[in-house]
């Protein structure tokens, strides 16, 4: 009986086998010997095909991307630039514009105090003239008062006292002297 | 002229509900393959009806040709895994890049990312004279996630569930990563274990624990890797086994393998990235062991 008992564990432990297919060291010379080539086939797989490959891809995109941005920014540049040279040009016709209306403006000045000036002058001459008809028309009037003054002092003298002889010199000298009194 | 307006929405509504109907087709379609497959399974398998789970079967390494005998040459289950990571990874890294678009297409842009993400973390990690060695831990880190998730095909075989193959690949770093260690810096990378930070009564205390510390590295490295892939594919196997010994009730099971499925995917993903982190992270002491 306990023979038997014993037999069948036996019998079930080699059917099993060894608890842990792991630890049969039997195996184990195959399974390196496998996982040495399938290691070497992998690494002559990766460093001979597919690790150059992507390095190139990654390479040649990582290019693409900086050309691209060098690129976006070199027309970014142009971009500033032409902006400021807009800037610029509407700044220059700004100031050319507002110097073309002050040289105009100052021509016009100068014009307009030319006239003022030649005006002011003409009027002066005008009025110097006119001063001096005046002076020459005053003079002949104060003349006249004089020669009608001494006329009206002969007819008086000549009614007051008829027949006496009128002493024109000294009639004239009386009435210049009262008339300029 | 009216007739031919309505002939027009006439086809327009037809067209949507052509569609329509072919998106519920393709549900319904799908529906009935699950439900086929679950009727196959629940029929064929020979543990219907009783406890009958032999979690770690799927482990086993097999002759691909029949046969029991197992030399160093023979191809098993394991060549034919290992040779489906080959193809997966051909067909993601060289088929997927075929175009060498400046636009990547789908494919392109995966086998890109991952270039890139692995690149990024050694050049993080390890800096960038580690850069040199990017394509071998690039190798392992594309090996262990195609591994990982090709063993998460129902039926399939995870090779890096195996001690000896994480073994290996554990040894290699520690090996590669302990000669290039001396080969750049001479006896200086000894300087690795003694802690020139730490008061100088602490220091050889500290050199031990560090010279510990620095040879189990590969062991944790390894156990790390092939333990957490073959608990979870162990799990996974001995949930289905109880969805099989309980007919109807297996539901509830079937839905705690669909879970745990979940959760291996995560674990194919992180434990990949966490070997390979952890390969960068020794590169690193090996290029600068100064602390």
């Amino acid at each position: 009986m306990a023979e038997n008992v014993t037999n069948d564990s036996v019998s079930v432990a080699h059917a099993s086998g060894p608890g842990m297919p792991q630890l049969d060291f039997a195996t184990f010379p195959n399974q390196i010997f496998w996982l040495v080539i399938a290691l070497v086939a992998i690494y002559f797989i990766l460093s001979r095909i597919a690790l150059p490959r992507i390095a190139a891809v990654l390479a040649e995109r990582q290019g693409a991307l900086t050309n691209d941005l060098a690129a976006a920014e070199e027309l970014k540049q142009r971009a500033v630039a032409a902006e400021a040279a807009y800037q610029k040009a509407l700044a220059d016709a700004r100031s050319e514009a507002s110097k073309i209306a002050d040289e105009t403006r100052a021509a016009i000045q100068a014009d307009l105090g030319k006239a003022i000036a030649r005006a002011d002058d003409e009027i002066a001459a005008k009025t110097a003239e006119s001063e001096a008809r005046i002076t020459e028309i005053r003079a002949g009037a104060l003349r006249s008062i004089e020669d009608v003054a001494a006329d009206v002092a002969g007819d008086i003298v000549s009614a007051v006292a008829p027949g006496q002889k009128v002493d024109a010199k000294a009639l004239a000298a009386a009435v210049a002297a009262r008339v300029k009194g | 002229m009216r007739t031919r307006r309505i002939k027009v929405v006439a086809s327009e509504s037809t067209n949507t509900t052509g569609t329509q109907s072919k998106g519920n087709g393709r549900v319904i379609a799908y529906g009935l393959i699950a439900l086929a497959v679950v009727l196959f399974g629940l029929a064929y398998a020979d543990g219907y009806g009783k406890l009958a789970i032999a979690p770690m079967d799927q482990f086993k390494v097999k002759p691909l040709f029949g046969g029991d005998t197992i030399a160093w040459y023979t191809p098993t289950n394991v060549t034919f895994w290992l040779g489906m990571s080959i193809l997966s990874i051909f067909a993601l890294m060289v088929m997927g890049t075929r175009g060498r678009a400046v636009v990547p297409s789908r494919g392109q842009s995966m086998a890109e990312l991952s270039y890139g993400f692995v690149r990024k973390m050694v050049e993080d990690v390890a800096g960038k004279d580690a850069l040199p060695y990017f394509p071998f831990i690039f190798t392992a880190f594309l090996f262990i996630l195609s591994a990982n998730f090709l063993g998460l095909i129902p039926s399939s075989f995870t090779t890096t569930s195996h001690i000896a193959v994480t073994a290996i690949l554990a040894m290699g770093v520690f090996f590669t990563v302990t000669v290039l260690g001396f080969v750049k810096s001479g006896f200086g990378f000894l300087s690795l274990f003694w802690v020139a930070s730490a008061p100088l009564a602490l220091r050889p205390v500290l050199a031990i624990i560090e010279l510990i510390s620095y040879f189990v590295r590969p062991v944790s490295h390894s156990i790390r890797l092939a333990g957490n892939l073959m608990a979870g594919h162990a799990v996974l196997k001995v949930f289905a086994g109880f969805a099989g010994a309980m007919g109807l009730a297996g539901i509830a099971p079937i839905l705690g393998v669909v879970a745990i499925y979940g959760l291996e995917v995560l674990v194919s993903a992180i434990q990949a990235y966490v070997f390979t982190i952890l390969t960068c992270v020794y590169l690193k002491d090996a290029l600068h062991p100064h602390h």
